[in-house]
């Protein structure tokens, strides 16, 4: 591939400029949704626009300038994007806390900032992403360890139906946020090695090749025993999430799409075999059905969603003229509802395309990744992000059940937010080596045999 | 690994693209159907919110929009309460009725007549306003027709309908008992449930619009129709001799009717002496002669099995038996068997006459006007259909005066106009103490700019046409006076 590279003479640009560019479009959105909000709700300028702006500011230039130093090939549109959704739900979540008196919007900067910190560390630390794969094993055994965490007594915290919490001292984690990306890692790394063996050995089965169990085996078990516990801690939503990303991974490694039929039909099993078993699941189905057979119990928050999102219509009411805080967990789950009956269709078809825009380039960094463990991240990463976002804006519009997991970048939820910055500073490492000129490795020792014949094509 | 990778982002855009038609259709498509929906609140807390437009009658507001301090910036009034609570409706945090329910994007402002309105507040950033809507009603003749069924007493439940019959326009609606709508409105919502319950609950229905959804058998003035369809035929006019006599025999029945003890005469009597005098044998047997076809077609051009008000919900349609046999037949003539009608559906019948046989389509909504008064739409009379030819009209207006002047309706009499009018009781069922007193008139003869139906529920009346003229005459006429004297 890198010949190919090579011969074309075909060079990634930088784009660092339009990055900038970009940026400063998704601090216009973060920062003008902020004045909204304050104009909205209140009917003046908030007091403090000068020093939330500016650390909006600071953390954005802070990242670009990270990026330019140590990614300079990174892809230019993931950052801008992310900083604009980033910038757009502190100012939803801030136009909540004004009608609910809390104080969520603050803290969310904080985990931002912490978030921010987290991927420039990324991109520091981490100058090549193929130093994850030695990581492996560490990487899922540290993913069960964690989604063991809120099962544990004393730490563990049970939350509106969901063990998927802990408590540390003063501060609650969601530690399936972050297994989430070391899941990812963990199945690249094995799946690189195994594919082939995946994919070629083994025997033929009802017109599937199934592949031997010592290779399917261990990644089999890591992933039963994610998805056990999940099911355990009633997180549908993660269990789904974990579920299609095994999936697509495996398929994406192997190159077979039997998988996709073997999956989807396990997944058909399961989710009949849940609905028959667990009430709680019954339940959410029931909800999606008819939210409104059960309006003051369990189909409110989604029944509420439905009507802000009517309300709002095509154009929205315009921060602070709607509703939202009639929806249960506006701030978290069902921010979605919040933007479409503020914003309206408008609005939610923006956020929807940012998130398209996100996950497509996030594959084609895996398109044009040069090492198969960096395709399998991305495309992992890319994915999962994709997932997450259909699962709970679907949920929220009653496309499909609703499946608690938060809106990524847009909820309030510190581990959440902070593990998809970690997320996109991953896929800017892999763009950054994959868009990066190859190293000119032939002229220092084939030069000499043809130089006659060849001419040597300047790469920079 | 290309190829799966591509696969994906194919898949990735199916995804995508899934949830953004299901916002579309969620959030356009959906999106009223959604905002009707009986749990939704914010569109109710937005219209609190808002000035709503007013509901006039003539100048004066029977609903106004007034600024209050609490959650809600304005506070719905209604200044006549009991008067007007049957036509204004209310409009509660929990349900709207009447003109505000039926007229409510008007009054809230979302009608697409308000559009530039609306577009101005916007640019102007100015809250947004409602347009008004004014009403058909006649204060004056409300007023009398509410007083009227006020002065005999709470037990009694009746109703008042007024029209003008040239336009169809409706002058006065009252329904009693009657309740204050500014409680179903308040803002103490614990209340407003405390005070629907208590109206719901009760037996005498106070929320219920008797004038519309009411129908009880019009007994006696049914006769107009019976009288109507006959001189329809060409075989008769007023002075005509018709079938009368003390009793008649019902077909295929050994039942004898009589008339109450009213002369009827011995044989045959001209008709203007039997609707003078309100005579069940000839009514039976010109029914009975008609058949129940030309029966059928002659209520339904005046109105029956059909509904036609279309400013307020509930209008019960009022029936004629169609197909009934033939001593059914003969017992619909005089308003009794399976012939229901409500007070609105009489007042139209005598309408009717009074316009020279065509019957227009009663409307309550006169005006539309934009926060600035600007009239945004004038409702244009409609005539439905023709009733009967006007020389048909001509002699039951004729015979009507008579009834005032000569016989069961002298109640109904105002001295200098020329009054036509029609008494009725009846009965259902065989509980005589249940019976209706029914009253209908038009004023004046020779150009009527009124026409009235009063009926009165659980009056305590004995079964006789003399003494539902006696109850319900003086309302008509004080409501014919009123409308008379403007």
């Amino acid at each position: 591939m890198s010949q190919q590279h090579g011969f074309l003479g075909f060079v990634h640009r930088q784009r660092r400029g339009a990055e900038l560019f970009l940026l400063i479009l998704a601090l216009l959105v973060g920062i003008g949704a902020y004045v909204a909000v304050g104009l909205g709700v209140e009917g003046t300028v908030p007091a403090n626009i000068i020093g939330y702006g500016g650390w909006l500011a600071v953390l954005v230039v802070g990242c670009h300038v990270t990026v330019r130093i140590v990614a300079p090939y990174a892809d230019p549109v993931l950052l801008p994007v992310v900083a604009a959704l980033n910038g757009l739900g502190l100012a939803v979540i801030h136009r909540l806390d004004l009608a609910g008196d809390s104080t969520f919007a603050q803290q969310q900067l904080v985990w931002m900032t912490i978030g921010v910190l987290l991927f420039v560390a990324t991109l520091v630390f981490l100058r090549d992403h193929r130093v994850l794969q030695r990581f492996t094993y560490t990487s899922g055994l540290t993913a069960i360890v964690l989604l063991v965490m809120p099962m544990m007594p004393f730490i563990g915290v049970e939350k509106n139906g969901a063990r998927i919490w802990v408590n540390l001292g003063p501060i609650g984690l969601q530690p399936g946020e972050i297994a989430k990306v070391l899941l990812v890692i963990a199945f690249a790394g094995y799946l690189v090695l195994h594919r082939d063996a995946l994919a070629l050995a083994g025997r033929r089965l009802l017109f599937v090749d199934l592949p031997r169990g010592r290779d399917l085996g261990p990644i089999l078990a890591m992933w039963l025993v994610s998805l056990g516990i999940l099911v355990f801690q009633r997180d549908l939503g993660s269990s789904l999430l974990f579920f299609g990303l095994f999936l697509v991974m495996l398929y994406v490694a192997t190159e077979r799409p039997g998988w996709l039929v073997v999956g989807g039909t396990l997944f058909l099993a399961g989710a009949f075999l849940g609905y028959q078993a667990f009430s709680h699941v019954q339940t959410r189905v029931n909800i999606w059905i008819d939210p409104f057979d059960d309006f003051f119990g369990q189909g409110n928050q989604i029944a509420e969603s439905l009507f802000g999102m009517a309300w709002g219509g095509l154009l929205g009411r315009g921060f602070g003229q709607g509703s939202p805080d009639r929806i249960p967990f506006a701030e978290t789950d069902f921010i979605m509802g919040a933007i479409g009956e503020e914003l309206g269709l408008t609005g939610v078809m923006a956020v929807v395309l940012l998130y398209g825009i996100i996950v497509e380039r996030g594959l084609r960094v895996a398109l044009v990744c040069r090492d198969g463990f960096g395709k399998l991240v991305a495309t992992g990463l890319a994915v999962v992000l994709a997932i997450q976002v259909f699962v709970v804006i679907g949920g929220v519009t009653k496309l499909i059940p609703l499946t608690g997991l938060t809106t990524p970048f847009l909820s309030y939820g510190g581990s959440s937010l902070v593990a998809n910055w970690v997320i996109i500073a991953l896929l800017l490492r892999i763009s950054d080596q994959a868009r990066r000129p190859v190293p000119d490795l032939s002229s220092a020792s084939d030069a000499d045999a043809d130089s006659e014949s060849t001419q040597v094509v300047n790469l920079r | 690994m290309n190829k799966p990778i591509r696969t994906m982002a194919i898949f990735c855009m199916l995804l995508f693209l899934g949830l953004m038609a299901n916002a579309t259709y969620l959030q356009y498509i959906q999106a009223d159907e959604l905002s009707e929906s009986q749990y939704n609140r914010r569109v109710i807390v937005e219209s609190f919110s808002r000035e709503r437009g007013a509901i006039l009658v003539g100048r004066d507001p029977v609903a106004e929009s007034r600024p209050s301090d609490d959650e809600y910036k304005f506070q719905r009034t209604y200044p006549q309460p009991l008067r007007y609570a049957h036509v204004t409706g209310w409009f509660s945090y929990f349900s709207q009725a009447g003109v505000e329910r039926t007229q409510n994007d008007v009054l809230s402002g979302e009608d697409d007549r308000l559009f530039v309105t609306r577009l101005l507040d916007m640019v102007s950033n100015s809250s947004p306003q409602g347009g008004s809507v004014e009403l058909t009603l006649s204060q004056a003749a409300q007023v009398a027709a509410y007083d009227g069924l006020a002065a005999l007493g709470e037990n009694v439940q009746g109703a008042v309908v007024a029209l003008e019959p040239s336009t169809g326009k409706v002058l006065a609606m009252v329904s009693s008992p009657s309740f204050d709508p500014n409680r179903l409105a308040s803002h103490d919502l614990g209340a407003v449930q405390d005070v629907d319950q208590e109206l719901n609950t009760r037996e005498d229905e106070p929320k219920l619009n008797r004038a519309i959804s009411t129908t009880l058998p019009p007994g006696s003035t049914f006769k107009l129709v019976t009288a109507a369809a006959a001189i329809e035929t060409g075989n008769y006019d007023a002075d005509a001799l018709v079938p009368g006599g003390p009793t008649y025999q019902l077909p295929q029945s050994t039942v004898k009717i009589g008339n109450g003890g009213r002369s009827c005469g011995t044989d045959r009597i001209p008709m203007i002496q039997a609707l003078e005098q309100s005579c069940n044998t000839t009514f039976l047997a010109l029914a009975e002669e008609l058949g129940n076809e030309k029966m059928t077609e002659q209520a339904e051009k005046f109105g029956f099995n059909a509904t036609s008000l279309e400013d307020l919900a509930g209008q019960a349609p009022s029936k004629y038996p169609e197909g009934a046999n033939e001593p059914n037949t003969a017992l619909t003539g005089i308003g009794q068997f399976d012939v229901t009608a409500t007070p609105l559906q009489m007042a139209m019948v005598v309408s009717a006459i009074a316009n020279d046989g065509d019957l227009m389509r009663p409307y309550l909504v006169d005006e539309v006007r934009s926060p600035d008064l600007d009239t945004l739409d004038k409702t244009e009379p409609e005539r439905i259909r023709e009733a009967m030819s006007s020389s048909t009209a001509f002699e039951l207006k004729k015979m009507l005066v008579s009834v005032v002047a000569n016989g069961t309706g002298t109640p109904a009499a105002i001295p200098g106009v020329d009054v036509g009018g029609k008494t009725g009781t009846a009965e259902s069922g065989s509980d005589q103490r249940t019976n209706y007193a029914w009253f209908v008139s038009l004023a004046p003869a020779d150009d009527p700019q009124v026409a009235v139906a009063v009926m009165i529920q659980n009056a305590g009346v004995p079964n006789d046409d003399i003494a539902g003229g006696r109850l319900a005459g003086p309302i008509a006429k004080s409501v014919m006076e009123a409308v008379i004297d403007q």
